[in-house]
């Protein structure tokens, strides 16, 4: 077999190729597990569509009340007598939990000073959406809040 | 010739095996110019000790604090009124982290405004920079660990801020929050991160500035040349005023603590409104106060993000300082870094304080 002089020098490119690659791909194997280790697993949320919401003589009207809603807050809110309102207590800018505000009739996220309507619309500061509104149903005493369809 | 009276026969023995005389001769031969601005030296040290008298209380807290939802409230309560000096302990925790945080400000500006940065300095800048970043990271991660209403609120406001980061924003909030809320799993973590995680890097990263510094000794004012000053030695002289500033800043936490102790607030309820007149740590108090200001929409852009922005570009505008400080004709831009840290203290400063009363 002819020995060309740079034989020896290609073979240890190779040989480094191969031990580095070599080397690479398990420091990649061991991290791999690490990095989806610390990546938390996705629990199923039971999908809520409905909850009691108490009874309704326990809310004077032009007041709110904070309920639970499958693992979020939710804001019920009695404007009179007869008129009831529900949303997502979530505010839509940065994740703070709202509440109503009886002395302006209005719904607030002390966080960052944002205000919402009634209908859950945006009236002032930095919320860029609405919040999501409910359905309130008054069953007899029960007050019911479900999603709407 | 070897030597005879025991003393020096048991450290010529250290030595042969250790090397300690090394050290002791470079520790002999660190000195310190003396100038205008000799007093600014001072605030890595004072810096380097607050830090340490975190690890102190922080390992003594460990011997009382749970790191979960049900026992977290409960035993940093147990720590403040059954522990004995278990208020003091946690107290000084608190206030020295705030006092920590001050020091690497002023210890930062003082750089930046006697231009210690320059050439060959970059690293040592990276690396305090970095150290900055890991003081508001442990601060961000130990507000929590008390699982109280308002550190329960500022965890959803910080975690949510990083999900509306485009495209790798609601992953990096998963991997914080350890699921889709902050719950249960995010005290974990932040306890993993606050302990463990955070105080590795730390150390790593004090130890390799401290390195830097010791390379390239002081810095001195731009245009003065080392050899046109005078210097005093660091063992003893500038370490002695250095220990007397220390019990200075005993002094000062001691009596904080004492007089104002950190409150502890109402147990964090997932199923609350946020109080009013939340909001953040002072240190966090310009941003809060930002994004308040900025309304839901500017242009076609959602003003969080837009905030974002802004601090995303400041923040790495102030990490490179080092390299657009320096012209492409090596001429040093002076004024121009002088400029932006005013600029910066002022925004900070008006920013915090409108946060604070508004």
């Amino acid at each position: 077999m002819e020995n060309r002089p740079d034989s020896g020098q290609d073979r240890r490119t190779v040989v480094s190729w191969l031990l580095g690659g070599g080397v690479a791909a398990s420091l990649a194997s061991f991290f791999y597990p690490v990095v989806r280790f610390v990546n938390p697993p996705a629990v199923s949320e039971a999908s809520i569509n409905e909850v009691d919401a108490g009874k309704a003589q326990d809310l004077k009207p032009n007041s709110g009340k904070i309920v639970k809603f499958g693992n979020k807050p939710a804001l019920l809110v009695r404007i009179s007598d007869t008129e009831w309102k529900a949303f997502s207590a979530v505010c839509t800018h940065l994740n703070c939990t709202v509440q109503y505000r009886e002395s302006r009739h209005d719904i607030w996220c002390a966080c960052h000073n944002g205000t919402y309507d009634l209908n859950g619309r945006v009236q002032s500061g930095p919320p860029p959406r609405p919040l999501e509104e409910l359905v309130v149903q008054v069953r007899g005493d029960e007050v019911v809040i479900s999603r709407r369809t | 010739m070897p030597a005879t009276d025991p003393k020096n026969k048991t450290l010529d023995w250290l030595d042969e095996r250790t090397g300690w005389r090394m050290v002791r001769d470079l520790a002999d031969h660190k000195v310190v110019p003396i100038h205008a601005g000799t007093a600014w030296y001072y605030f890595g040290g004072i810096t380097l000790f607050l830090l340490g008298i975190q690890v102190i209380t922080g390992v003594l807290l460990l011997l009382y604090y749970r790191p979960s939802v049900a026992e977290a409230f409960d035993s940093v309560r147990f720590i403040m009124t059954r522990v004995e000096f278990g208020w003091l302990i946690r107290s000084i925790h608190s206030w020295s982290a705030n006092l920590l945080i001050l020091a690497a400000f002023v210890h930062m500006f003082s750089v930046v405004f006697t231009h210690a940065y320059r050439r060959p300095r970059e690293l040592t800048w990276l690396t305090g920079i970095a150290l900055l970043g890991l003081m508001l990271g442990f601060g961000f991660s130990g507000y929590l660990l008390p699982w109280n209403q308002i550190s329960y609120f500022a965890t959803k406001v910080g975690t949510d801020m990083a999900a509306s980061v485009p495209v790798a924003g609601p992953a990096m909030a998963r991997f914080l929050r350890g699921g889709e809320e902050v719950g249960a799993a995010t005290l974990t973590r932040f306890f993993a991160f606050h302990v463990m995680i955070l105080p590795l890097i730390t150390f790593g990263l004090v130890g390799l500035h401290l390195l830097l510094v010791q390379f390239h000794g002081m810095s001195t004012p731009s245009g003065v040349s080392p050899s046109q000053l005078a210097h005093m030695k660091f063992f003893p002289n500038f370490f002695l005023r250095e220990m007397v500033i220390w019990y200075g800043v005993l002094a000062v936490l001691g009596t904080l603590a004492a007089i104002f102790p950190w409150e502890l607030g109402l147990k964090a309820d997932p199923f609350a409104s946020a109080p009013a007149g939340i909001r953040p740590e002072w240190y966090f108090l310009a941003e809060f106060y930002t994004l308040k200001l900025i309304p839901s929409h500017v242009w076609f852009f959602e003003g969080e993000l837009l905030g974002l922005l802004g601090f995303g570009l400041l923040a790495a505008g102030w990490v490179a300082l080092p390299f657009w400080a320096t012209g492409r004709n090596g001429e040093h831009r002076a004024r121009l870094v002088t400029a932006a840290g005013v600029f910066l203290i002022c925004y900070l400063a008006t920013f915090t304080i409108l946060g604070y009363l508004k």
